[in-house]
């Protein structure tokens, strides 16, 4: 049997460079793949990798496409990572994003067709609001009934696909629309709008917030006591309650911020590139995330350039579904590796692996 | 009187390398037929590493060893127990949900009928004094009964030589003397046992011949009855090792007063506390002893706000701070240190300098609108360090790289120099090297000799005769009156201590 045994000394090195080990490993594993379904592997490679950003036919649509995909993967990342921080794990992203994006998209709504530049401020403000109210509901039953949590949430993505069905069909269908399922569209409105904001650069009012947001929260992680708090809490929760800081208070704190964050991701996600609410205005961003949250290393920059990163994947593959008929269902294979294999290759740094051929339970001290 | 032992264990030029530190260093040992004897040394000596070699946890990088003349290496403990090595460790490894015969059992490499076991056990038990029942269930089991059920389990498999890493160190003074009965019983009828302790007086009275280590090295191989206790703690410290310091009782005003308290334990297994009532005054320090599991964890938690308590119990300067969460209390200069060091006290993860912020954010000022002055931190750290002697790197060494005693020096320190009113310890000085646990003691006095009132918890009685003003013991949850300390016998304090004559 495979025993672990922690690693006296963890080189610092090793710990930073570990995501680009796990990017490489996923390269050869995914040309592996690629080549079984009969596909040119080094080619796929390319088209995933460095076609988007270099090449001449597809970068122009390609570049701008990293920006839109990467700013919710990075909003969500970074409000997970806080809780992941704190050994608070809150699984439900996707379903916080769509309760978000549904919660902005009423308030829009109810305006129409009334133009008024404070409605899109408030569309932001109810997109926070919807995705922390339905984060705080996992974290209530944690704190109160001590459920657990990563079901709680988990569970609550469901509940939210159902309510974003319901609200497509029912309250939220747009009136003109011939019976067709979803909203209308709030990019034809200026006041609910989230446009492109220079032509060709894919930036809009989300990729801004995403950045400013990065910012922040680097900031406040590395200088205030909400840093120190949460840091404490995932290090050393006795110690944190010998701080005189609550359990309660901090569960509470990092739902509702993962929570608001995802929820402002559906928002601009709603506004801008997806423009209405229909039956799959989801696509899988509040999973994904989790992915960039590890791959940053729980950390904000480190967060922004795998949002990034992941965003390439995502466009790339979609090329390389295109240009070499790859499945789709492959690229999110793809994407799982690299999980993987982060997460192996963070266990072999943390750990020492021997095989052993003791088969009972040795006594320790 | 050298003349017709046999040897039963020769450990020859033993070495063994962790990283960067050479914990065995061509160590030499030999353990004769029949004696008792001690291995002594501080803590990062280098003890445990050669117990855990001769008991097959640990393979060394040179050396060999004999037993009965054959070499020996073990790969793992079920091989050493086979060859007739048994140990009891400090730390038991018992399920508290299972009765004593379920134990024993499952710790066993053979096979059993659980009947033919039911009797051997009580057989062993019978011979040796251990008196043990083997129905109960072990969490409701006293250190002393749990750490029987070890020797139990060892003496089963007839071992040719026991080792007992401190085993007094949980034990109440009549456990420790029926202790030594069962030891002696056993070496007369020809088990050798190798002895690991730092307490020297028991080293003294118990074993006939005794290794002090040092570094990792053999410092000196000595008869113990004829060498004096502060002789062997300059071998084991290296230097002499200076006597606290105690200005006199300068008793003034009750500061501190818990009025009938009980609380229920959090944990299962764990110990209620009944009816405390407890007046401590400034400049003055109370000691609390009692044996590990009587309640002092959840004195503990109590008086860190940790565990609420009702109104009307917990008294500072005549206010009723019950309600206080730990922050709030140390805001009006109430502070606590707990005995867990790693996890409770600090954060292993976090460095010195975050550490610093625990406790003492709002007294030191660390903090400004939530906002970390690292400044003010690191220099805060820095203090701390060269105050306390603290060996670390610096300031920004992570808490889980220092050594336990350096550890436990910060973080006194970092509780000390924040000039509680009151200060309450568990533990002070827990797995702490002689040196260093003098210089936290004689820091604790000073500081009381400023009007400052401290509790200290302790199961070091020697610590607590050398420090306390006056002295009470928490028994099964329930405490006795304190009482001056130096009017005590060390008979008197055994019986406060015993559990046959505390309230059920």
């Amino acid at each position: 049997m495979i025993k672990l045994t922690p690693r006296d000394h963890q080189s610092k090195l090793l710990t930073a460079i570990t995501p680009i080990i796990a990017v490489i490993f996923t390269m050869i594993c995914g040309g592996v793949l690629f080549w079984i379904l009969g596909k040119n592997p080094f080619e796929a490679i390319k088209l995933i990798f460095w076609d988007p950003l270099m090449s001449e036919t597809f970068s122009d649509y390609a570049r701008p496409q990293i920006l839109i995909k990467a700013s919710p993967l990075i909003l969500i990342a970074l409000g997970l990572s806080i809780g992941f921080r704190a050994n608070i794990w809150n699984i439900g992203a996707e379903g916080q994003f769509i309760m978000g994006a549904l919660i902005s998209a009423c308030i829009g709504l109810a305006f129409y067709p009334l133009e008024n530049r404070f409605i899109f401020p408030l569309m932001i403000l109810g997109g926070m609001v919807g995705g922390a109210f339905w984060a705080i509901i996992p974290a209530i039953l944690k704190s109160r009934f001590n459920t657990n949590e990563i079901l709680v949430s988990l569970m609550l993505v469901y509940i939210a696909e159902q309510a974003l069905a319901s609200a497509s069909i029912g309250i939220l269908r747009n009136p003109e629309g011939s019976g067709f399922p979803g909203s209308r569209n709030l990019n034809h409105y200026p006041s609910t709008s989230n446009p492109e904001l220079i032509e060709g650069s894919g930036i809009h009012w989300g990729v801004i917030f995403s950045f400013l947001a990065i910012w922040f929260f680097y900031y406040l992680l590395k200088n205030h006591k909400f840093g120190f708090q949460i840091k404490l809490f995932g290090d050393a929760p006795r110690a944190a309650s010998f701080a005189g800081l609550k359990t309660e208070y901090i569960i509470l704190l990092c739902f509702s911020i993962s929570g608001a964050l995802a929820g402002v991701a559906g928002m601009f996600e709603l506004t801008g590139p997806a423009g209405a609410i229909t039956i799959d205005f989801n696509v899988g961003y509040g999973f994904t995330a989790i992915i960039v949250a590890f791959l940053g290393r729980l950390n904000p920059v480190g967060i922004f350039f795998a949002g990034l990163l992941m965003a390439l994947t995502y466009v790339g593959g979609e090329i390389s579904q295109f240009m070499l008929g790859i499945p789709a269902a492959a690229i999110q294979v793809f994407q799982g590796m690299l999980l993987f294999f982060l997460l192996s290759i963070d266990l072999i740094v943390k750990f020492r692996l021997s095989f052993t051929k003791q088969n009972f339970i040795s006594r320790k001290d | 009187m050298k003349t017709n032992k046999s040897n039963v264990l020769q450990v020859i030029n033993v070495s063994k390398k962790y990283a960067n530190v050479l914990a065995n260093d061509e160590v030499s040992l030999t353990l004769n037929h029949a004696q008792i004897h001690a291995l002594l040394g501080e803590n990062g000596a280098g003890k445990s590493t050669l117990v855990k070699i001769i008991y097959g946890l640990v393979k060394p990088d040179r050396g060999k060893m004999i037993l009965n003349g054959q070499k020996y290496a073990p790969d793992n403990p079920q091989k050493a127990r086979m060859s007739g090595v048994g140990m009891v460790f400090q730390h038991f490894s018992l399920f508290d949900s299972l009765t004593v015969a379920q134990n024993i059992l499952l710790g066993l490499d053979k096979r059993q009928s659980s009947t033919s076991l039911l009797d051997k056990i009580v057989q062993i038990s019978t011979d040796y004094g251990l008196a043990l029942e083997p129905r109960m269930i072990v969490g409701d089991l006293s250190a002393g009964e749990r750490q029987r059920i070890e020797i139990v389990r060892c003496l089963l498999q007839n071992p040719k030589l026991l080792i007992m890493d401190e085993p007094t160190s949980v034990l109440t003074p009549t456990e420790i003397e029926q202790l030594f009965n069962t030891l002696n019983q056993l070496s007369a009828q020809g088990t050798s046992i190798l002895y690991i302790s730092h307490k020297l007086e028991e080293v003294r009275k118990l074993c006939g011949e005794g290794t002090i280590l040092r570094n990792g090295q053999v410092i000196k191989n000595f008869i113990p009855s004829t060498t004096t206790s502060s002789e062997i703690a300059e071998l084991m410290v290296g230097k002499k090792v200076q006597s606290t310091i105690k200005s006199k009782s300068r008793a003034k005003n009750i500061i501190l007063n818990i009025n009938n308290l009980s609380i229920d334990s959090r944990t299962p297994f764990g110990t209620n506390l009944k009816n405390i009532s407890l007046k401590v005054r400034q400049g003055e320090i109370l000691g609390i002893g009692g044996v590990a599991g009587s309640g002092q964890d959840e004195l503990l938690l109590t008086l860190t706000g940790e565990s609420k308590v009702k109104k009307n119990t917990l008294f500072y300067k005549n206010k009723d701070i019950g309600n206080l969460n730990p922050q709030e209390r140390r805001e009006i200069g109430f502070l606590t240190a707990p005995e867990e060091r790693l996890g409770h006290a600090a954060a292993p993860e976090m460095t010195l300098m975050e550490n610093c912020l625990i406790t003492a954010k709002k007294s030191k000022n660390l903090m400004v609108h939530g906002w970390i002055n690292f400044t003010k931190t690191g220099d805060f750290a820095n203090d701390i360090i060269k105050k306390f002697d603290v060996r670390a790197g610096d300031n920004k060494s992570l808490a889980k790289t220092l050594s336990g005693g350096n550890l436990q020096k910060f973080l006194i320190g970092r509780e000390l120099s924040q000039d509680p009113e009151v200060i309450i310890v568990n533990q002070p000085t827990w797995g702490v090297d002689a040196a260093a646990a003098q210089f936290i003691r004689q820091a604790l006095l000073n500081l009381v000799s400023h009007g400052t009132a401290a509790i200290i918890i302790s199961q070091d009685l020697d610590e607590l005769i050398e420090i306390s003003d006056r002295f009470t013991a928490l028994v099964n949850g329930s405490m006795s009156t304190p009482r001056i300390t130096t009017e005590l016998t060390v008979s008197e304090i055994g019986l406060m201590l015993s559990t046959e004559n505390a309230p059920k």
